[in-house]
């Protein structure tokens, strides 16, 4: 299907400059990932375009540094007692489902539409949902904060408290992180919308995440750590998938990887210093971020589809090159969010530490 | 007490160095074989297990590393996990 010509073609020449940019990206992606669960992969897959990989081998290349990375976070997390596997495996199966219907509505999409059909269609997702979801999650870590009770227990929601109430006999299954029987009809639909939303905008973890939190009522700091788990599974088999097309270049995945694996290792040992809202704080501010980026792409997808006026060469690369400039700013905030977080709590710890000490002296 | 405080773990440079010599050697073995290695990678169909093989190879090794290479610099996760910050 893919000879070596042309397997040669899809692979770029890879220099001491585009390694060491690829090795960053993954270290603040990796960073962000070990912390929310998720993110890193909206700006992996754009990085590897700028450099001018194919569209599809940088999505693939993406898929296959992403697996390995969220099993490591995973193992690390799981040391730390946040990882529910099992939550993970039953949502990781369903979000797999999801992710191959999830490719199939978008190869329709671009069978009707064309590539700028399909384009409008990832940002027209990215928009509605960062802005519901991402605005949701803000907000409620905002009101956590003024509330004073940033210490205190997560509240479990009412709609995850009428969940857990829901008895359907024969498809209960018990959660640790929830501590409650839920019905699988409830994780297959959730799972399979983290899937669907991986295959559209390639981080599953937005919709994964807040429906583990508000709809099953799992704590932030193991919900963040169990979509590690699906990460893993939605990125084993997609990888897979397009490993047998011969599209993935494992030396971009790999370079990643090698940044990312700095990254995650330091992010899980993030959640272990910071109170839990934080998780919403780091995760909700990306997806606003994030989705300004995406907003800014819509009238230069309708432009190029007709449906507005057209925009001018200069205008459509400006606008595209604000974008990622945008994507890039939110990955890089959510990275600094951990990393000061993680400081100030390793100073409070190293306080109370000496106080301890000076208090046993006396 | 005092004994307790004084059991300070040790820190891994011995496996850090170990296994960051081997991830070393396995990131020189891709790059400086990179057509071959991506002339097998890219006909996809029976060796689509080459890649992903490969990754859980370097995620163990590197894995390892980069946790070991945390430890050492002495960043670890908090001695207590709720209400530390």
């Amino acid at each position: 299907m893919h000879d070596i010509a042309q397997t040669a073609a899809n692979f770029i020449n890879l220099d001491a400059m585009n390694i060491f940019y690829l090795f960053f990206v993954g270290f603040v992606g990796g960073l962000v990932s070990g912390f929310i669960g998720s993110g890193g992969a909206f700006v992996l897959t754009p990085a590897m375009m700028s450099l001018g990989v194919p569209g599809l081998v940088a999505v693939a290349s993406n898929m296959c540094h992403k697996f390995p990375k969220a099993l490591i976070g995973a193992i690390k997390r799981a040391k730390y007692g946040q990882v529910d596997v099992k939550l993970g495996i039953v949502l990781g199966i369903s979000a797999e489902a999801g992710v191959l219907y999830g490719a199939h509505i978008q190869e329709g999409i671009k069978k009707s539409f064309g590539e700028a059909g399909s384009n409008l269609y990832v940002s027209a997702a990215f928009v509605v949902i960062l802005a519901v979801v991402g605005g949701f999650v803000l907000l409620d870590a905002w009101k956590t904060y003024k509330s004073g009770n940033a210490n205190e227990e997560e509240k479990v929601t009412r709609l995850a408290r009428w969940v857990q109430s829901v008895n359907i006999p024969g498809t209960m299954v018990y959660f640790k992180s929830i501590n409650a029987k839920i019905s699988v009809l409830f994780t297959i639909p959730l799972g399979f919308a983290t899937g669907m939303l991986a295959a559209t905008i390639a981080v599953g973890g937005f919709i994964g995440v807040p429906s583990m939190i508000y709809v099953m009522g799992a704590p932030s700091l193991m919900a963040s750590a169990t979509e590690l788990v699906i990460a893993f599974i939605m990125g084993l088999g997609g990888s897979f998938k397009y490993a047998l097309h011969g599209l993935v270049d494992i030396r971009l995945a790999m370079i990643i990887l090698a940044g990312s694996l700095f990254g995650i290792q330091l992010g899980a040992i993030g959640t272990t210093y910071v109170k839990p809202f934080m998780i919403k704080v780091v995760m909700g501010t990306i997806m606003v971020i994030v989705l300004f980026s995406r907003a800014l792409m819509v009238p230069v997808y309708m432009s190029q589809l007709g449906l507005i006026q057209t925009l001018s060469e200069g205008t459509a690369k400006l606008m595209k090159n604000v974008s990622f400039g945008i994507m890039i700013f939110a990955l890089v905030l959510g990275a600094f969010i951990v990393l000061r977080a993680m400081w100030q709590g390793k100073k409070a710890e190293q306080l109370s530490t000496h106080e301890a000490y000076e208090h046993g002296k006396v | 007490m005092a004994a307790q405080n004084k059991t300070v773990k040790k820190k891994p440079v011995g496996q850090m160095a170990l296994m960051g010599v081997i991830s070393i050697a396995l990131y020189a073995a891709l790059l400086f074989k990179q057509d071959v290695i991506n002339g097998y990678v890219g006909q996809g169909g029976m060796y689509a297990f080459l890649p992903i093989v490969t990754a859980f190879a370097f995620s163990f090794v590197h894995g390892t590393f980069t946790g070991d290479f945390w430890t050492v610099m002495g960043i670890e996760a908090a001695k207590k996990k709720k209400g530390v910050n």
